[in-house]
């Protein structure tokens, strides 16, 4: 826990002192999607060769989208009422 | 939306390659170390502190701009929170972990297969890719009834880079820093909330 929170800030600390440098952000930036390319990827092999989800594959894809969709309506409904008494107000 | 595309080959192709165990288990169980998984934040970090634009937003917008992350954060956990009593088979824990990836569907698919296992990845990855394709696909329609912030709000953490044209064709020019800044926001909250959901 506590160590996700450092290499963050060690991260933001470096990305801010080094944004001049718009090379090095660019390369962060590229390396950042390949390893997210390699880690999906691994995820995907251990997907594929782990028999129970497989077999209930479509059980999990539905409790994906049910979570996905309560949370996203929920949010919705809340930013509606944000939107009414903050932004809304103060628009003509 | 190019690079979820790639995202979600990648992942397809890994599945296909597990499937018919193309290659070796012993590889695939050393190498997806914590420490790939660092560097992933490092470098999630890297690209966020180097992005001065959204800092630049906190001054001209009041603080009410601030409202439009929180939104994300406490309507996903209570819409995720009370789903959960429907589903079987996921506790209330699960589900948050779940909610708190807020459509930052790598990293947060990433983390939780390491803390959780890979059922519970493969969940939040769906999860969080449906958030990210709800949004795109659903912002001219939302937008009309629900307010300008819906599709931010919805979008959570993609709001700065995936979403972000629709939200600014959609909500207006006005609204693409608000957006930018909600998604850096929650982009930084994505790895800290769902180890703290998890590990507490």
């Amino acid at each position: 826990m506590l160590s996700v929170i450092f290499i963050l800030i060690l991260g933001i600390t470096t990305g801010y002192l080094l944004k001049k440098k718009e090379s090095f952000i660019k390369t962060a930036d590229k390396l950042l999607l390949w390893s997210i390319y390699l880690l999906l990827f691994l995820l995907g092999i251990s997907v594929g060769s782990n028999q129970t989800i497989i077999r209930n594959f479509a059980e999990i894809g539905f409790k994906a989208i049910i979570l996905s969709l309560s949370g996203v309506a929920a949010s919705i409904f809340l930013s509606y009422l944000v939107y009414r008494f903050f932004w809304k107000k103060n628009e003509k | 939306m190019k690079n979820s595309l790639i995202i979600i080959l990648f992942f397809t192709v890994g599945i296909l390659c597990g499937f018919y165990e193309v290659i070796p288990r012993i590889f695939i169980e050393n190498d997806l170390s914590s420490y790939a998984l660092y560097l992933l934040i490092f470098l999630v970090g890297i690209t966020v502190g180097g992005d001065s634009d959204s800092w630049k937003i906190l001054q001209k917008e009041k603080l009410r701009i601030f409202l439009v992350p929180t939104t994300v954060v406490v309507g996903t956990l209570i819409g995720v929170g009370i789903a959960s009593f429907f589903l079987s088979g996921i506790n209330l824990r699960e589900s948050l972990a779940v909610g708190a990836g807020f459509g930052y569907y790598s990293l947060s698919s990433i983390i939780i297969s390491q803390i959780s296992g890979k059922t519970l990845g493969v969940i939040a990855l769906l999860a969080n890719i449906t958030r990210e394709i709800f949004t795109l696909l659903f912002t001219p329609i939302i937008v009309k009834y629900l307010g300008k912030l819906a599709p931010i709000v919805s979008g959570g953490a993609t709001s700065m880079d995936t979403t972000l044209p629709i939200i600014t064709k959609f909500s207006g020019k006005d609204y693409a820093l608000i957006s930018i800044f909600s998604g850096t926001v929650l982009t930084i909250l994505v790895p800290v909330l769902v180890t703290f959901i998890l590990k507490i």
